[in-house]
């Protein structure tokens, strides 16, 4: 009975596996490849999954690090590049990029003080550098205190929980860092990996979420849409007009308003912006494309500029659920535009509608 | 068979003998360039190594090896393999303090006092402990060992010994956070100890009985055959077994990873956090931009690795030769 039951479904497949051939949505799927950047990369395989059925293209996306996507796009083997620290405008006509925004993430803290409440704990940036230059060692110190009358904070020792991959998270956190102080720009300063002065590293957001959970006492720092998905407690933080200010999407989306994004290479800066609801520490994400595109790999920027294009239009509202901002529709123009850079071997604009 | 030992057909065998040298020779050639290509290839490897490490050696020379310092910031780049280096020396050999009495213990059991029907099945469980891949042990060590470590062993041992005179700042540390030099090194321990465990219990088993009965001829106890017999007789592969183990202990990356903190700065204590020279490339190798002075330091780590395991592993088989056939 089974047998002949297999049997039949496989003689059925075998027949429904021409007509499948033939149909044209599956004959015309073209397939895009980027590397880059890990700190986009859930909005990105949201929006290649809905690619897959609306455009016809398959987007396969490995987040090896923003540097091995700088690296694999300057060598060409990929369609396109990631990277969330932007290129400098000479290091983009040295390699023959064009870089775009495709989405803006925001950067959280997040600890572990039994009985404190999600989005309890105020930090102001003095303390939050303190914290993680081994300045302020214990939890009762008498400045979280003094921010912090309303709730209890347990007496324990001060955990710092840091990236120890070399991490776009980093880069974007350690650059709010050395905005608010001036001991920690000359000190450690910034970079996708930085020299801590005190604190334990764990690899990749999941493990910075991991050991915060189990260390009491900890302190760390995360992509947003990590600190959602496994329910950590997060802080306010004390933004540059001196309010203090939830991380939620309406104080991300304050900054992305106040972003200035005429910049050579779309390279708005989002950290600690001035204003009343404004989350200090918001950041862009970035696609590198090659202005000269060899023949074969015409089609790949076309496509990839097509995908992208398909996004901007419609992938809102993903990368909203994913707690990632959209760019705003002004910006979505300035990104058509710098595409015009993109120009196939006979040197015409590669068209993308 | 039987017409190729025929003596008067000459011809037919002559012909066919030179196939067959012909033959030989080809597989000859075959296996030699199949053992040329090895070594080929580690020469490449280590040269590729070597030549990518240039411009880092080049640009802090000596200091290298000597700078704690490893600050990847723009503008003020430096880098130095002290930090890496010795947390990779210092948890291994901590490694090898903690595991080889355990495994001199199994292996002094399994030879001589366990039960003949114990012996195959608890010396099989030994050897499986060995095919455990090493990400389940850095999973294992960060989720129960870790905090083990940090509430039964950090904070009543380091308390009490870090009010010692002098040797106190070894064990005193404020690092709550549980990943530790000390906890990478009792992770390490256990992944050794298969390998040491398996090559002791085999030298021992190659004791001539004779010489074991002897001894116990003259009254002498079960530890005494042991410490006057079988670890005089073994002693030259008892200690090539231990740095077998220390050369997989030395290379050990993401086990290790998982609990030593990944901190690039000096530790004082077996309680701070620390990083080894696996783990920093591991860590930091995707993100360096291609020809940057990061990735050329990187290289150059690697090649230190290389060159430590290199040295390792030669005296081990130099220590082992008598026994390795």
């Amino acid at each position: 009975m089974q047998n002949g039951f297999n049997r039949r479904s496989l003689m059925l497949g075998a027949a429904a596996l021409p007509m499948a051939a033939a149909a044209p949505a599956f004959a015309q799927q073209a397939t895009i490849t980027g590397a880059g950047a890990s700190f986009p990369r859930p909005v990105y395989e949201r929006w290649g999954q809905a690619a897959r059925e609306a455009l016809n293209i398959t987007l396969n996306y490995q987040s090896i690090g923003s540097g091995g996507g700088i690296n694999q796009i300057t060598n060409r083997t990929v369609d396109f590049g990631a990277t969330d620290a932007p290129l400098p405008a000479a290091q983009l006509a040295e390699r023959n990029l064009v870089q775009f925004p495709t989405v803006m993430g925001s950067v959280v803290l997040i600890v572990n003080l039994p009985g404190v409440a999600d989005n309890a704990l105020k930090l102001t940036s003095e303390i939050l550098v303190d914290l993680f230059a081994g300045r302020i060692t214990r939890w009762n110190d008498p400045r979280i205190v003094e921010a912090n009358r309303e709730i209890r904070i347990p007496n324990l020792p001060v955990s710092p929980v840091y990236r120890a991959d070399a991490s776009g998270t980093t880069f974007v956190f350690t650059t709010y860092l050395s905005r608010i102080s001036e001991a920690w720009r000359t000190g450690p300063g910034a970079a996708t990996s930085v020299q801590w002065p005190v604190g334990n590293g764990a690899r990749g957001n999941e493990g910075v979420a991991n050991a915060v959970r189990n260390t009491p006492g900890a302190i760390g720092y995360t992509e947003n849409a990590y600190a959602t998905v496994n329910r950590l407690v997060t802080t306010q933080l004390r933004n540059k007009s001196g309010r203090f200010v939830q991380p939620t999407l309406a104080t991300f989306q304050a900054a992305a308003s106040l972003a200035d994004w005429n910049k050579p290479g779309l390279a708005a800066d989002l950290v600690d912006l001035s204003g009343d609801d404004v989350w200090p520490i918001v950041s862009p994400t970035f696609i590198l494309l090659p202005t000269n595109p060899v023949a074969d790999r015409v089609e790949g920027s076309r496509n990839t500029m097509r995908f992208f294009d398909w996004t901007m239009r419609t992938g809102g509202d993903a990368a909203r659920r994913l707690e990632y901002i959209p760019l705003p529709e002004a910006v979505q123009g300035l990104v058509r535009a710098s595409w015009s850079a993109v120009r196939d071997p006979s040197g015409r604009p590669i068209t993308f509608a | 068979m039987s017409d190729t030992s025929l003596p008067q057909a000459s011809a037919p065998p002559a012909t066919r003998r030179t196939i067959g040298s012909a033959g030989d020779t080809l597989f000859e050639w075959l296996c030699r360039g199949a053992g040329l290509f090895v070594l080929l290839l580690l020469g490449a490897i280590i040269l590729t190594l070597f030549i990518g490490g240039l411009p880092a050696f080049r640009e802090f020379g000596l200091q290298f090896l000597w700078s704690s310092d490893w600050n990847p910031v723009e503008g003020r780049e430096s880098y130095g393999a002290l930090v890496p280096m010795l947390g990779t020396i210092v948890t291994s050999i901590l490694a090898i303090m903690l595991g080889v009495p355990v495994a001199f213990g199994i292996a002094f059991f399994l030879t001589e006092l366990a039960p003949q029907w114990v012996r195959r099945p608890v010396g099989t469980a030994i050897e499986l402990l060995a095919a455990v891949p090493s990400i389940i042990f850095g999973m294992w060590g960060l989720f129960v060992l870790v905090p083990f470590v940090q509430n039964y062993i950090q904070l009543p041992f380091g308390e009490t010994l870090g009010a010692l005179p002098i040797v106190g700042v070894i064990f005193d540390s404020n690092n709550f956070a549980g990943t530790s030099i000390f906890a990478a090194a009792m992770v390490l321990a256990i992944m050794i100890l298969p390998f040491i465990a398996a090559t002791m219990r085999d030298v021992f088993n190659q004791v001539p009985p004779v010489y074991k009965e002897s001894a116990y001829g003259l009254g002498a106890t079960r530890w005494e055959v042991m410490k006057g017999v079988v670890l005089p007789y073994t002693r030259i592969s008892v200690v090539g077994g231990i740095m077998l183990g220390l050369g997989r202990a030395l290379g050990e990356t993401m086990a290790v990873t998982f609990v030593i903190g990944n901190a690039n700065r000096m530790a004082s204590s077996i309680f701070d956090p620390s990083t080894t020279i696996a783990s920093v490339v591991a860590m930091e190798f995707p993100e360096s931009l291609m020809g940057s002075l990061k990735q050329s330091s990187l290289l150059a780590l690697g090649f230190l690795l290389f060159f430590i395991s290199f040295v390792v592993l030669a005296v081990s088989r130099w220590l082992l030769r008598s026994r390795l056939k």
